[in-house]
Formats: C-alpha cells, sequence, structure tokens
C-alpha cells in the first residue's frame, strides 16, 4: 500500500483527484491508521458540534460557536505555560475556561450595556483572540520548545490526529452528550419558552450556563481537527441543514448529528483521496454541500418543493380562472354553447399568459369545446364544475339562470336551487 | 526609535485609524458580525484574483476582494430572503464555506506561491517596512503605509462626501429610502469599502485582528457618546491609542504585533466598559446605589405622612419602629434618616421622627406619583 499523502503534511504539491476504488477505500477506512484515527476524529466531532449545534441555531447563537472557538485560543497557551504539558484533556480544559470566560463577558456586554451581541461577539471573538496571539508569540520565543504544534490548535490539522486524541475526544463528547440526554426537557424549555420554565420553578440562568458550557466543550472538542475558524461551520451547518426537515427538537438533533458524522467522514475520506483539500475545510464544504441540499430539497420546506408547490397552486387558480370567466360570459349570452374568443379571455385573466394552456387542460377534461376559430364555450361538464367553483370560492352567484334553464337541470347539489 | 520602528507604528496608526471609520457604521448598523465574516471571504477574492493577474502585489487583487466582499453580504441576504435560515445562521453557514474554497484552492494549486494561511488570518506588520514602495528607482517608504493610506483617505472622502446619506440610512433606514437615499446602494457601498479596507489591512494585522480594529474602538466611543461626529472622532482617537500602546507592549514582550494591537483596543473597551460616565459599570452600580437610597428615603417620609396627626403615630413614627414596619434592619434605618435628616425631609424630635414641610411636600408627590 502506497503510503498516504495527506495534504495536511504536503500542503504545496499539485495533485491530482485518484480514481476511486471503493474495495480500497474501505480496506483503508478500516485497516489504515492514519485515515481511520481522521475519520473517526471528524465523525466524533460531527456528532457532537451537531447535537449541540441544534440548540445554537435555534436559540439564534449561531455565532457565538464563531466567538468562543476564537476565544479558546488564549486558554489553550495559557494552560501549556501553567502546566508545560500538552496533553489534550489539559488543554481542552484551557480552551474551555477561556472559552466560558468569553461567554460570560459577552452576556455581561449585552446586558449591561447598550452594546447590541453583534458587536459584542466581534469584540469579544477578536480581542480574546489577539491576546491568544500575544501569549502564542510570547511563549514561542521562550527557550522552552516544545510548544510547537501548538498553533495547530488553531488552524486544525486533522492529519496530525493521534488515537490518544480521538480517544479523548469520544470521552469528552459522551460526556457532553449524556448531560445533554439528561437535561434533555430543561434544555427544551430553555430553548422554547424560557419564561415558562422559569414559572415552573426550573432555574433557568443555570441551564443557560450549562447550555453554553456543553457548547463551548463541543467547539473545543473539535478545535483541534478542524481549527478555530471552520469549528463554527459545524457547529451551524449540520443543524441548519437538520431544521429543514423537522419540527421536532429530538429529530432535529438526532439528525443534525448524522449529518455532521456524515460530513465528518466524508470530508476525511475526501481529503484523503484528493491532493490539496486539506481535511478541515473538506469536511466544512461537504457540510455546506449538505445544507444546500437540505435547503433546496428539504421535504416540507424545500425551496424546489415549494416552487413546484407554488406553480401547482398558480396553474390551478388560472385554470379555474379561464373557467369561471367562460362561466361569466356564457351567462351574459342567451346561448351557452356561444363561443368565445381567445383574446377576451386573456383581457380577463388577471395573469399575463397561460390562458391557452388552462384552455387545453379544461379540453382534456371535457368542460370546454372548442365551437370555431379560436372560439371557446363550456360544455355543460363545464357548467356545473365552474359552478362549484364559485360555489367553494364562496362568490355571489352570477346573475345566470338562463344557463341552467337552458343547458339541464340542476344536478345535485352542484346547481343552484332556483 | 530605530527607522522601522517608526514605520511600523506610522502603518499600524493608518491602519487602525482607517478600519475605526467604517467600522463605527458597522456598529452602528449592527453588522459588526459582517466585518468578521468580510475578514474571512476576501482571502477567496485575493486567491481569484491571483489566478487571473498571476501577480500578487496587483490592484486588481483588492477589486477582487472587494467583489466577494459585496458577494458574501449578497449571499447572506440571500439565504436570509428564503426565510428557511436566521441572519446569524446564515453569516455562519457562507463565510466558513467560501473561506474553505479559498484554502482548498491555495493548498491546490497555489502552493508555489508565498500565499500563506496562517499570515493571511495573523499577519505580520514586523516585515511590512521590509516591502519598499520604490517607484522609479527611488525608495519612498514601505509600500503598506502607501497602501493603507490611500485606503484611508478613500474612507475619508468617501464618509465626508456620503455623510448625510450614511448618517440617515444608519439611523432611520425608513426615512432614507423615503427620501430617495437607495439605502441599498449605501448598505453594498458601504460593505466595498469594509471589503477594500479588510484587503488593505489583513497583509497587516490579519483577519482576524482588523476585526478589533473595526469593533473595539467604536463601541467604546459608542458608551461615551450620542453624537455621531464625536463617536467618530472617539474611534480615532482610541484606534491610534491601541495601535501605539499596542506596538509598545509587543516590543516590550517581543509578542505579536497585531495580537497586543488588539488586546490593547479591548483593555480600553474594558476601561471604558467599567468607568463611562453614563453607560459605565462602576456609574451604573453608583446610580443604583443612589437609586435604593433615595427609594427608602421616600419610604420613610411616606410612611411618616400616613400616620402624621394619628394617635398612633406616637408609636409609629420611631426609628426602632421601622424595623418593625419596613422590614428594615437598624443600622440601614439609622443610615435612612439620617441621609434624610441631611435632606431637611425629618427631624428628630425627643425620640420620634417628624416631618418637615419640605419632607410632607416630597411625600405628598411621591403618593400622587
Amino acid at each position: 500500500m502506497p503510503a498516504r499523502r495527506f495534504p495536511g503534511i504536503h500542503p504545496f504539491r499539485h495533485g491530482k483527484v485518484e480514481p476511486v476504488d471503493l474495495i480500497a477505500l474501505f480496506n483503508e477506512l478500516f485497516f489504515d491508521y492514519t485515515l481511520r484515527t481522521v475519520a473517526m476524529g471528524a465523525a466524533v466531532l460531527g456528532i457532537v458540534s451537531g447535537a449541540l449545534g441544534s440548540f445554537a441555531v435555534l436559540r439564534k447563537q449561531s455565532l457565538l460557536g464563531d466567538a468562543m472557538s476564537h476565544a479558546a485560543l488564549p486558554g489553550v497557551v495559557l494552560a501549556f505555560l501553567l502546566t508545560r504539558s500538552k496533553a489534550p484533556l489539559v488543554l481542552v480544559l484551557g480552551a474551555l475556561i477561556a472559552g466560558w470566560l468569553a461567554t460570560l463577558w459577552l452576556m455581561n456586554i449585552v446586558n449591561r450595556t447598550r452594546i447590541k451581541e453583534d458587536s459584542a461577539l466581534a469584540l469579544v471573538l477578536s480581542v480574546f483572540f489577539g491576546f491568544g496571539l500575544v501569549l502564542l508569540t510570547y511563549t514561542q520565543r521562550l527557550p522552552d520548545a516544545r510548544q510547537a504544534g501548538l498553533d495547530q490548535f488553531l488552524f486544525g490539522q486533522a492529519a496530525a490526529l493521534l488515537q490518544r486524541d480521538v480517544v479523548t475526544m469520544a470521552i469528552l463528547s459522551t460526556l457532553a452528550l449524556t448531560l445533554l440526554a439528561v437535561f434533555w426537557k430543561e434544555f427544551k424549555l430553555l430553548s422554547f419558552d424560557r419564561e415558562f420554565g422559569a414559572s415552573l420553578g426550573f432555574p433557568m440562568g443555570v441551564l443557560d450556563i450549562l447550555l453554553t458550557t456543553l457548547l463551548v466543550l463541543a467547539i473545543v472538542i473539535g478545535l483541534q481537527a478542524v481549527g478555530v475558524v471552520l469549528m463554527s461551520a459545524m457547529v451551524v451547518a449540520p443543524a441548519a441543514a437538520a431544521r429543514q426537515w423537522t419540527d421536532r427538537l429530538g429529530v432535529m438533533v438526532v439528525l443534525s448529528a448524522i449529518f455532521g458524522a456524515a460530513a465528518g467522514v466524508s470530508g476525511a475520506v475526501i481529503s484523503s483521496l484528493a491532493q490539496g483539500f486539506s481535511t478541515g475545510p473538506t469536511v466544512v464544504l461537504a457540510a455546506s454541500a449538505i445544507v444546500v441540499i437540505s435547503i433546496l430539497f428539504a421535504s416540507n420546506r424545500g425551496l424546489v418543493w415549494n416552487w413546484v408547490r407554488h406553480q401547482r397552486s398558480r396553474r390551478r387558480l388560472q385554470l379555474e380562472n379561464v373557467l369561471t370567466n367562460l362561466h361569466l360570459l356564457a351567462s351574459q349570452h342567451a346561448d351557452a354553447t356561444h363561443g368565445h374568443s381567445i383574446e377576451v379571455l386573456r383581457a380577463m385573466s388577471a395573469q399575463r399568459g397561460g390562458v391557452a394552456r388552462s384552455l387545453a387542460v379544461l379540453k382534456e377534461r371535457g368542460w370546454v369545446e372548442n365551437v370555431g376559430d379560436n372560439l371557446w364555450a363550456l360544455t355543460s361538464e363545464g357548467i356545473s364544475a365552474a359552478q362549484k367553483v364559485i360555489q367553494e370560492r364562496g362568490f355571489e352567484p352570477l346573475p345566470s339562470s338562463n344557463i341552467d334553464g337552458q343547458s339541464r337541470a340542476p344536478e345535485g347539489d352542484g346547481g343552484r336551487a332556483e | 526609535m530605530s527607522g522601522f520602528q517608526i514605520e511600523i507604528q506610522l502603518i499600524a496608526l493608518v491602519t487602525a485609524i482607517a478600519c475605526a471609520l467604517p467600522g463605527a457604521f458597522l456598529v452602528l448598523r449592527r453588522m459588526a458580525m459582517m466585518s468578521d465574516a468580510i475578514s474571512h471571504t476576501v482571502l477567496l477574492g485575493i486567491v481569484a484574483g491571483f489566478f487571473i493577474v498571476e501577480d500578487l502585489s496587483s490592484p486588481w487583487l483588492i477589486f477582487g476582494a472587494a467583489v466577494v466582499g459585496v458577494l458574501t453580504v449578497s449571499l447572506v441576504a440571500l439565504l436570509q430572503r428564503t426565510r428557511l435560515v436566521k441572519e446569524d445562521a446564515a453569516i455562519g453557514l457562507v463565510f466558513p464555506a467560501l473561506f474553505s474554497i479559498a484554502v482548498i484552492l491555495i493548498t491546490r494549486y497555489a502552493g508555489s506561491v508565498h500565499l500563506d494561511i496562517d499570515a493571511v488570518l495573523i499577519g505580520e506588520i514586523a516585515f511590512a517596512p521590509f516591502d519598499r514602495f520604490a517607484p522609479f528607482g527611488t525608495d519612498i517608504g514601505p509600500r503598506g503605509l502607501y497602501v493603507m493610506g490611500g485606503i484611508l483617505l478613500l474612507n475619508l472622502t468617501l464618509i465626508i462626501l456620503f455623510y448625510k446619506e450614511l448618517k440617515i440610512s444608519t439611523f432611520d433606514p425608513g426615512l432614507a429610502a423615503t427620501l430617495g437615499f437607495a439605502p441599498a446602494l449605501i448598505h453594498y457601498g458601504l460593505m466595498s469599502v469594509v471589503s477594500v479596507t479588510v484587503v488593505g489591512a489583513f497583509d497587516i494585522v490579519g483577519s482576524i485582528l482588523v476585526v478589533a480594529l473595526m469593533v473595539a474602538p467604536p463601541i467604546s466611543a459608542y458608551l461615551l457618546t450620542d453624537h455621531l461626529p464625536r463617536m467618530l472622532g472617539l474611534s480615532v482617537i482610541f484606534g491610534a491609542l491601541s495601535a501605539l500602546s499596542g506596538f509598545w507592549l509587543a516590543t516590550l514582550l517581543d509578542a505579536s504585533i497585531a495580537g497586543s494591537m488588539a488586546s490593547m483596543a479591548g483593555l480600553i473597551f474594558a476601561l471604558v466598559f467599567l468607568f463611562a460616565p453614563d453607560h459605565g459599570l462602576v456609574a451604573a452600580a453608583r446610580r443604583r446605589e443612589r437609586q435604593r437610597w433615595i427609594f427608602a428615603q421616600s419610604m420613610l417620609v411616606i410612611h411618616l405622612f400616613n400616620h402624621e396627626g394619628l394617635p398612633e403615630a406616637d408609636q409609629e413614627n420611631r426609628v426602632e419602629h421601622l424595623h418593625d414596619h419596613l422590614r428594615w434592619h437598624p443600622g440601614f434605618a439609622d443610615r435612612v434618616v439620617r441621609k434624610a435628616e441631611e435632606r431637611n425631609w425629618v427631624i428628630r424630635l425627643n425620640g420620634r421622627l417628624a416631618l418637615t414641610q419640605p419632607g410632607r411636600e416630597h411625600a405628598r408627590q411621591a403618593i400622587i406619583r
């Protein structure tokens, strides 16, 4: 087996997409250490950020993830400076504390001054990051050179993930997801009806901090793999995609976790197959693709179905309009089979175009007939159909007694009692 | 101070001021996070521009970046208009995606050029003086200074020219539309200006710290004044202060200059956040404290007023009784009474409290209110 060339390790080499050999791919997914580690890491981070991201998106805190992932930097560096250890758990703890402090400062600014949330987010994000950079550059100039690789926390180096990193990620994720399950009802209340929750006696402030802490935890778990910038996408994208498919929180969280995992694994696999596709950006693009597909094709809200529904109802409306217009015209003539020109129908139509098509459909149904050169008249079925439409719409019945009188007796409740 | 140090400070100063000006409007329009989004996506513009002209110092790159900046804003607006995602989520979806495309393009196709993602995110102003601007063979200073100087001049000119339009569309978009000011045009114009500024600045301070320079000085100014020209002026001053103090902090610690500038901008904000005369935390706490005492004194005079001249007044209107009646701690009650005495609302007559005329007046008014 050829040595795997990971773009993260050799970023500056031109490359081609190798033809995909599925069997070889599965072999590697199961037996290649690097790819397996990366794929598992990406899957774990996708699951946890997808699940917790759902709450961030629902609570309109999507950008909080962005701010907190940047704010984690000074925590990572300080944790290293204080302990001189690069154990993932130590760095994660530092990041967690920094992200948490950033969130508290953010809430304080928003609650206590007239500064709006967007400015506060941008401030916290950039200032914490700047301070982290100062610490990082300061550390790098210390004689102790073990800090090399700290900045991988920043930009993400999924390819450099080790098995022990993945194990740490998995343990922390399990912890976060367990807490999420334990406080499920409370978090649901917090997200949808905070005041109601408070009136039931739940400590909403504490729950808010707990949920935010879990989100910070999820972000910190992913930092090492996809980096500061792209981690925010992993919080938002799977959840935004899942939101399109369902209105139920439970379904959304599970779906979001699945989407996150799918984006993680497919991103890892693609980046291992194609040169130049670093894992972090590829995972993010995979997640973005899921979002685009969901927005377009989601079963209920999707734009495509929406458009189709819109077209369908537009056509139906047009059809009915042509039908009732013909009915109106017929009611003004003694002879119900008198033909009316398509031009007249066009002039009466509220929408532009489509009259000829509507007539063709009506003819197919046997409701109208062509009685001469582009002259159209209702058939008797057409008349009752038109009357049905008029009744459904609740319009005042048109003065059309001559039609009823001439064509046939009113049939059932379709006709008017007269 | 060496020549390099002076040049670095000049560049930092010009950059900070150029960022603070459009930043003030971003903050007022509640679009601060857009600066974060744009500062990431302009990378795509630079990469695309580079593929077309194959020259990293071409002004076309700035143009490409401005186009992508506007594209970012439009994509966010488009996503939002589907009403399937909220604005914050739309921003969070668009910019990482565009940024990822840019990163992949760079690692895949532009590996041989000096376009380093780390440098884009972090920037390195310390190297800016090495890139000289030498038209016709004479060295007239670092290139960055001229680029940022030009951008500063552009921002200043545009803000002066369109000051009225910007002001009205920021504070009253409805009125601006009625007056025929084309708010959309102003919106996208401002976004282009932000994009151009970001591109110029991120060579120097990096994309994330541009956000600090765009947001921190204006929001510090926002807590100090309600007057737009004064806010712009204060933003410029705070930006300049962060730039200079950041430089010296970095020299002291031998650390990242851009990071220190952002940290100083944050520190200035923290100071303003605490000590601003009207909107600061300390001022707010003092206001609350004062209100607490005034409220207690009003309670006291109302209590006295209610029982004044009635048989139980002898019993009710004693300092010791306030503890039972108003649930006041004896020490607290004593302090309230003393403060009320200072105000000349209350006098003590052999152990009993009596209202003065102004105190009675205040009680009457407080009850009516």
